[in-house]
């Protein structure tokens, strides 16, 4: 952190910049058309919430954090898109199968639920020591969107990349709410992720072994 | 009493592990008494009066942890039981690599489920929670059919959305602790419980509306019900029964714990109005989508909602004898739902179909489970002699002595409805004359001998509970704040 004999100002700043590329990246996703771009930007986006780690880290003297930053590093930005990589190279697949609704309308439609989620944040009495407010509101805007991403999104890729990125939302907003949170915990929280990564990875295989494809659209044969 | 907690947690983890590589056989009769073992050491914490604590406080048994520690054990019981009939025996290497990966899998699953019962914080809560559908889902893809690989991913997909945001109401509730507890604590339930009163309550208010829809999502409450059917259906049989039976109480169980934190922040109308909603919708629309099912697990699966939905209504009544009821519910419903899965194993296998349209002559060409399956169903419906019975009928006199009729009045006729749609399916399926190709005979004795189980802890539950499991229950209800 070379930024430690700043004025608190210029750091909440840098923070804020932080946080706001977790949600233009979150964007990105959302209307990217290639899994590997995808894949690429949710490794950016996981290096961002692993910043912002280490800038409360910093800020707050908590060494503990310190842990969960190169933990979360080495996972999200290393492992888990290695594993997806690996996915998409076996089954040689790399255009998506598209999203319900056209890019603009989803695009209008993400602004509108990242706006919707910062005024409410925005309106909640929380103070957080560790981060600006804004991170939280951004934080939310990124769950938000990250839902919409798995609703409008058809392939299990852009699907299992949305659950991943929610989870950095959340990261996120444990960072604001909950910083001293034992590490032992978010170690946990962290081989959870790990796990489900690698079980999404089989049920990818699986689905692929029997479907010959990635997208969702055939998967409608249960309902009702 | 922590040496039992301690057993408790290692004793199906070592067996999960143990049958990986074990031949069939030593797999089947290792679970067999790992659950027996697991199911009396969960019935040795009943009588105990105070809460126990063991590794150093990350593990903590109180009353209401028992209850659902005592349902998810026996349904590992009589699951295993079940299973062992199931899963056919069979030299070839892709038969014993089904078995092993199968009982490995059970194993886990019941392991992960008994840990969410008996972790000391609403953090190890979730992961343990978390752990639950990963196991699961992997159990629900191993059929390896279309069906199966759908619903595997819907389900994993859903649940881990809906966790996503369990976990934010968990990291939201650590927020509202911090303002009293300081910035580095841990979750535990008696310091969390100990200063609730002093929490911010509208942070407390956020989270426990995010507790209910993100742990909702797993325990199957409309609107966010969408992969229960289908996970359900997909499954292999014993695996459903334990999704319906503890997977789902599990959830409910996690979301009883915000409740006790939140009702002692801000009292108990927002909790009670917020389960109240969830509790109708899926009652209602459970009653109603039950009378339109063709696919008999999917039928089953329509009646959990049904159930959870009641789970929900009975805790919105402020009378304690309705938390009470909601607890017994929590029992009965377990030994109900796997007993009707088991005999809806049988079934299907007997007729190699789920279609409740091809399906005649039940009780005829299975002289064991069919009769017992119609058992199960009347149980589900409600009837007495069995533990269903008593339980709603408890939380129907909660919902009474409480003040209004409105809603016990609306419970009942849903409950109704519901029974419409079961009973039709049993007369269409179980009490027509059984077709000439069909040869009547059970498939081994292990399937049958898994719904006397059920149908014995059922009658126990509804014609005498014994006075431990009542005092248990009193207790339990006491500390999600009954007397208030």
């Amino acid at each position: 952190m070379a930024a430690i004999g700043a004025s608190p100002s210029t750091l909440t700043d840098a923070a804020e910049v932080v946080a706001l590329l977790v949600l233009l990246s979150e964007f990105a996703m959302l209307r990217s058309s290639l899994s590997r771009s995808q894949v690429r930007l949710y490794a950016f986006q996981s290096l961002c919430v692993a910043v912002l780690a280490g800038f409360v880290a910093a800020t707050r003297h908590i060494g503990a954090l310190y842990a969960l930053m190169g933990l979360s590093f080495v996972l999200k930005v290393i492992i888990v898109p290695a594993i997806i990589f690996r996915l998409l190279r076996d089954v040689r697949v790399d255009v998506t199968a598209g999203h319900r609704l056209g890019v603009a309308s989803m695009v209008m439609l993400a602004i509108a639920l990242s706006v919707f989620g910062i005024v409410v944040v925005g309106r909640l009495p929380i103070h957080s020591r560790s981060l600006p407010i804004l991170a939280l509101a951004i934080a939310t805007a990124v769950i938000l969107v990250a839902f919409l991403l798995v609703i409008v999104r058809n392939d299990v890729v852009s699907q299992a990349v949305g659950f991943f990125s929610l989870e950095n939302g959340v990261s996120v907003a444990s960072l604001v709410l909950a910083a001293g949170l034992p590490l032992i915990v978010e170690v946990a929280f962290l081989f959870d992720l790990l796990v489900a990564v690698v079980v999404f990875g089989v049920l990818m295989r699986v689905h692929h072994g029997r479907a010959r494809t990635l997208s969702t659209r055939g998967l409608e044969r249960l309902r009702g | 009493m922590s040496a039992i907690i301690v057993a408790i947690l290692v004793v199906p983890l070592a067996t999960s592990l143990v049958c990986l590589k074990a031949a069939a056989r030593v797999s089947r009769m290792l679970s067999l008494t790992s659950s027996g073992a697991t199911f009396a050491l969960a019935l040795a914490l009943v009588t105990s009066r105070q809460p126990t604590a063991a590794v150093a406080g990350w593990l903590r048994v109180d009353a209401l942890s028992v209850v659902f520690l005592v349902a998810v054990t026996f349904l590992y019981v009589a699951t295993t039981v079940f299973a062992v009939g199931y899963v056919r025996p069979g030299a070839s290497p892709a038969a014993l690599r089904y078995s092993r990966r199968f009982f490995a899998g059970l194993n886990l699953f019941a392991w992960s489920m008994t840990m969410a019962t008996i972790v000391n914080g609403l953090a190890l809560l979730w992961v343990a929670v978390e752990v639950t559908t990963i196991v699961s889902a992997l159990l629900v893809a191993i059929d390896d059919t279309d069906g199966a690989a759908e619903a595997a991913w819907k389900y994993v997909l859903i649940a881990s959305m809906g966790l996503g945001i369990a976990l934010l109401a968990t990291v939201v509730m650590y927020y509202a602790g911090s303002t009293v507890l300081g910035g580095s604590y841990e979750l535990s339930y008696p310091r969390l419980l100990g200063a609730a009163a002093h929490f911010p309550h509208q942070i407390v208010r956020l989270s426990f509306g995010l507790a209910v829809l993100g742990y909702g999502t797993k325990m199957g409450l409309v609107p966010v019900h969408t992969w229960l059917p289908d996970a359900h259906s997909e499954a292999p049989t014993p695996v459903s029964a334990m999704l319906s039976g503890s997977l789902l109480t599990v959830s409910f169980y996690a979301i009883l714990r915000f409740y006790q934190v939140t009702i002692r922040a801000i009292g108990p109308n927002f909790p009670r109005e917020l389960l109240l909603v969830f509790g109708l919708a899926s009652l209602a629309l459970a009653a109603l989508y039950l009378a339109s099912q063709r696919d008999l697990k999917r039928l089953l699966a329509y009646s959990s909602v049904e159930h959870m939905g009641i789970l929900a209504i009975g805790m919105s009544f402020s009378a304690p004898i309705a938390i009470v009821g909601v607890l017994l519910h929590v029992l009965a419903h377990a030994a109900a739902k796997a007993t009707a899965f088991f005999g809806a194993g049988s079934v299907i296998r007997k007729f190699g179909t789920k279609d409740i349209g091809r399906i005649e002559g039940g009780v005829g060409a299975l002289p064991w489970s069919g009769p017992m399956l119609l058992l199960a169903i009347l149980a589900l419906s409600a009837m007495p002699p069995f533990g269903i019975f008593r339980s709603e009928f408890l939380i129907v006199e909660g919902g009474l002595s409480g003040g209004g009729s409105a809603l016990p009045a609306v419970l009942v006729v849903f409950v109704t409805l519901a029974f419409g749609g079961l009973s039709w399916f049993a007369s269409q399926t179980m009490l027509t004359p059984t077709p000439d190709g069909v040869v009547r005979g059970e498939a081994n004795a292990w399937m049958p001998a898994s719904m006397v189980i059920g149908l014995v802890a059922l009658v126990v539950l509804g014609v005498h509970p014994p006075p431990q499991l009542s005092g248990l229950l009193q207790r339990a209800a006491a500390e999600l704040g009954a007397h208030r």
